[in-house]
């Protein structure tokens, strides 16, 4: 049982507070994303369970023990650096058995699980190779195979995948979330790109500021995002400032009843209405909001018309096959499906 | 609060004690007890006694040791500036040249500036000289009637200095120069800018502060050489390295030797600083 | 201007600093006692006197004891100092650092009229390890530099990789920075041994007259008239230090080692 509990921790670099009082509770053999831009203390958060830095104040508790004043290579995980740290002067199956050698295993027993390993994440007799003769895929591949060496109680990556283009990218995104299912091994991966953690994670936090702005599954954080920045972080929204007086939002002029499926997560008042481009309906000028086209990107799966309502930006997103016959220029009337609306604080 | 455990750092912070030791005992202390002899009081015939007195340090007055720096900083800033002069496109050529060319340049200049003053004052004078030489070649291509030396002169003296000179400029200006950004001249080209006009137009005035730092730092090297000036020049053209030395060991005395140096060692320092401020100067433009 | 031209400005000033190598080795095959060029009666007999004279051995003897131990020497100061300056950076560090640079920079003379009046201050004026420790002292600035180089392109994250994974400090040394700064460590070390072997005034004024290395052997000799077995140990010397940086050049990358940060490849 090794459910990762972070309690209260606090990290401070001189006056600057890089982590403000982080409490999660990671159960045991999930996958999860730590998600932000950078500097929103995500990497900073990942050093701390590993043992790379001190925390001002917490505690880490993995299965229950207290590793607080444990040093980090004593504390059995396993990570997988941005950088991906590799030894350049030892060879692949010598890079994944590492944790073994310094531990003093015997040599079959090393070469077993560098085999065994090297099977799993799919470079099977690769170990004789040196590090600079491997492509940038397979040396992500070591790198994640060194990391479950010892068969760690929490598997640590650090922007694992970003060094890679983006087909690859993808692919090892899946890859990578395989591997962790066929384990079960506890898995925190710090990323900033949230198609990757929408893809592998079974539990999303989304950072910024130092703090958790929220933690939930993919389809919580995608759907019912808790607050703007977390819309507007995860996928595309329209982000709009409206007006929630507990009858109706008021918003570009306009007065729309809440309609069932509408989520209202503001206490009345000045608020933030958040519709998704692909909620955003657009049509010939009518009742709607009335907006003119300034920009179209036709990206062959979808189309984004960019228009202005006002001073406002609002995207809206359809499918290629239902392309409405608007060009730039042209004056046009949006509406918002209803079920779909976000009222955000 | 509990205790947290600070993370260990690669290596322990008693590792600075060895090598501060060593520095300390051998080289502070020396140089300590050369200050401190430097203002001693010379006994004739013997070494001196402690004392404090400027008697050294006035000598710095007299005619004697103004000609020896003029001749000493003369001979060095000339030979600094033809090193620098020939060393920076020598430097810009290398530079674009492939690794493996690179590779054998480097050996070729790191193992001339090894060697030995004595052994390059010995080939120069060798070179020089009236048997063995290009006095030699030029006899027999006819261009002077019969073989003669050229050493020891002023000439033989700054070839010496230029070659001791030569490998280490290069050597200095190679991790700047190798630094600029090819495409910077590149760019100017594509605007229209002869090759000479991009080399004096682009790539000197941007390398302005290592070229100064260079030619610092070379008349500070040249300006340590002690065997060539006794190989191949006249005692005229000694310099205060080879004073410092005959004053310490064949004159026997030690305070003005001591005081000689202590004032070398300022004018050493303060130039170094400034090749340093140079070397800045040109990573902020 | 073309790439020929260029090629042509360099081989031009390396032929000059080879120029009286060239005739230097001449002059080292001369058969008679005389120094002349071309050699005349073509011979290699000063190269067998040079291994069979007492008066020549024991300086070569001297040199290579010398250098071999103060190399050693400067590579153990330099070694710790620049992993500290590494690890922590800091006033100490700097401080530390430009003690170690320092002999290096300043004109020779002043570092050996030091070591002198430090000798015969404390005892030791003469005597061989004299000059070892004053050689390995002033040479450090060498390993120092290619040391520091080795730890600037050493990715930090490789160590704290090894520290998750389970190396305490020690290992960490042991496994890891030890064998990724060995390159850098035998140039540093090869480096000081050339410089060593080469070095004079030091050696001159520490017991310049009771240990003779070999090159003031040779400029004791040359008062004394100049004889081929002077080009016979100019050669060896040359060849010794062309041969050393040939290997650090073969199996190193000496382009970075002088500073160089983007080299093209072949």
């Amino acid at each position: 049982m090794t459910e990762l509990r972070i309690e209260g921790l606090s990290k401070r670099f001189g006056t600057y507070l890089a982590l403000d009082d982080v409490s999660i509770t990671i159960p045991n053999g999930k996958f999860v994303c730590l998600l932000g831009p950078s500097g929103c203390g995500k990497t900073t958060l990942l050093r701390l369970i590993a043992g790379l830095e001190t925390p001002s104040e917490g505690r880490i508790l993995v299965g229950g023990t207290d590793l607080s004043a444990v040093p980090s290579h004593k504390r059995g995980m396993g990570m997988v650096f941005q950088s991906l740290a590799l030894f350049p002067h030892l060879d692949v199956a010598e890079n994944i058995a590492y944790p073994l050698a310094i531990r003093g295993t015997d040599r079959a027993t090393r070469q077993a699980t560098a085999a065994r390993l090297l099977d799993l994440v799919k470079l099977p007799g690769m170990g004789g190779r040196r590090i600079h003769q491997l492509s940038g895929g397979q040396r992500q591949r070591v790198a994640i195979a060194r990391g479950l060496a010892i068969d760690p109680k929490v598997f640590l990556l650090d922007e694992p995948l970003s060094a890679l283009d983006a087909g690859l990218r993808e692919h090892m995104q899946i890859e990578l979330r395989q591997i962790q299912q066929s384990l079960g091994v506890t898995t925190v991966v710090v990323t900033h790109d949230q198609k990757e953690a929408l893809t592998m994670a079974d539990l999303v936090i989304v950072m910024k500021d130092g703090k958790v702005q929220q933690a939930g599954t993919p389809m919580e954080i995608y759907h019912a995002p808790a607050n703007a920045f977390v819309a507007d972080f995860i996928g595309n929204t329209n982000l709009m400032p409206c007006r929630w007086d507990g009858q109706a939002i008021e918003v570009l002029g306009h007065r729309l009843a809440p309609a069932e499926g509408d989520r209202i997560a503001a206490a009345p008042g000045l608020a933030q209405l958040s519709v998704r481009p692909e909620h955003v309906e657009i049509a010939a000028p009518g009742t709607g909001f009335a907006a003119e086209i300034t920009f179209i990107r036709d990206l062959g799966e979808s189309v984004h018309f960019v228009t202005r309502c006002g001073a406002q930006v609002i995207t809206a997103q359809v499918a290629p096959g239902a392309r409405p016959p608007f060009g730039v220029g042209d004056a046009v009337s949006l509406s918002f499906r209803p079920g779909k609306r976000v009222v955000l604080a | 609060m509990t205790h947290l455990a600070e993370p260990e750092t690669a290596v322990p912070r008693w590792i600075a004690l060895w090598p501060a030791l060593m520095l300390g005992l051998f080289f502070l202390v020396p140089f300590g007890i050369m200050l401190s002899v430097s203002v001693a009081h010379r006994v004739e015939g013997g070494f001196f006694e402690p004392g404090f007195e400027w008697a050294s340090y006035i000598r710095f007055l007299t005619p004697f040791f103004g000609r020896v720096l003029a001749v000493s900083l003369g001979i060095s800033l000339a030979a600094a500036a033809i090193c620098v002069v020939l060393a920076f496109p020598f430097t810009v050529f290398l530079a674009s040249m492939s690794r493996s060319v690179q590779t054998r340049v480097l050996v070729v200049l790191l193992s001339v500036l090894s060697l030995s003053e004595v052994i390059i004052g010995f080939s120069l004078s060798t070179l020089l000289s009236q048997t063995a030489g290009i006095g030699n070649l030029f006899a027999a291509i006819g261009l002077i009637d019969a073989p003669r030396a050229y050493t020891p002169s002023l000439f033989a003296l700054l070839t010496g200095l230029c070659y001791l000179g030569f490998p280490f400029a290069v050597l200095v200006l190679y991790a700047p120069v190798s630094r600029l950004d090819p495409e910077i001249v590149e760019a100017a080209r594509v605007m229209g800018a002869s090759a000479a006009r991009a080399f004096f137009g682009v790539v000197v005035p941007l390398q302005r502060g290592a070229l100064t730092g260079a030619f610092i730092l070379v008349f500070v090297f040249t300006l340590g050489s002690y065997l060539l000036p006794q190989l191949l020049g006249r005692p005229g053209h000694w310099t205060l390295s080879v004073h410092i030395t005959d004053q310490a060991i064949y004159q026997a005395n030690l305070p003005f030797a001591a005081a000689m140096s202590v004032f070398l060692m300022l004018v050493a320092l303060a130039l170094v600083g400034l090749a340093s401020l140079a070397g800045r100067d040109r990573g902020a433009a | 201007m073309t790439r020929g031209l260029k090629l042509a400005y360099i081989c031009v000033l390396l032929a000059l600093l080879l120029a009286p190598l060239i005739v230097v080795t001449g002059v080292s095959l001369n058969g008679a006692q005389s120094l002349r060029f071309p050699p005349q009666d073509l011979s290699l007999k000063w190269y067998g006197a040079l291994f069979h004279d007492r008066e020549w051995l024991v300086p070569l003897m001297n040199s290579l004891i010398i250098a071999s131990c103060a190399a050693a020497l400067a590579v153990a100061i330099a070694a710790p100092l620049a992993l500290y300056a590494w690890e922590r950076g800091g006033l100490v560090a700097r401080l530390l650092t430009g003690l170690g640079l320092a002999p290096f920079a300043l004109p020779p003379v002043i570092s050996a009229l030091g070591f002198m009046i430090f000798w015969m201050t404390v005892g030791g004026y003469g005597q061989i390890w004299a000059t070892i420790v004053s050689h390995g002292v002033f040479l450090v600035t060498l390993p120092l530099v290619t040391i520091s180089l080795g730890l600037k392109a050493t990715d930090r994250a490789l160590i704290e990789a090894a520290r998750v994974m389970g190396a305490d400090r020690m290992t960490v040394l042991r496994t890891v920075i030890g064998p990724l700064l060995l390159p850098y460590v035998v140039s540093g070390y090869a480096f000081a041994f050339v410089l060593s072997l080469n070095e004079y005034i030091i050696a001159y004024m520490v017991a310049g007259f009771t240990v003779e290395t070999l090159p003031i052997k040779i400029f004791n000799a040359l008062r004394y008239g100049y004889t081929p077995i002077l080009g016979v140990v100019s050669v060896i010397f040359a060849a010794l230090a062309a041969l050393v940086f040939g290997l650090i050049g073969r199996f190193g990358n000496l382009p970075r080692l002088m500073g160089a940060e983007r080299v093209r490849d072949e």
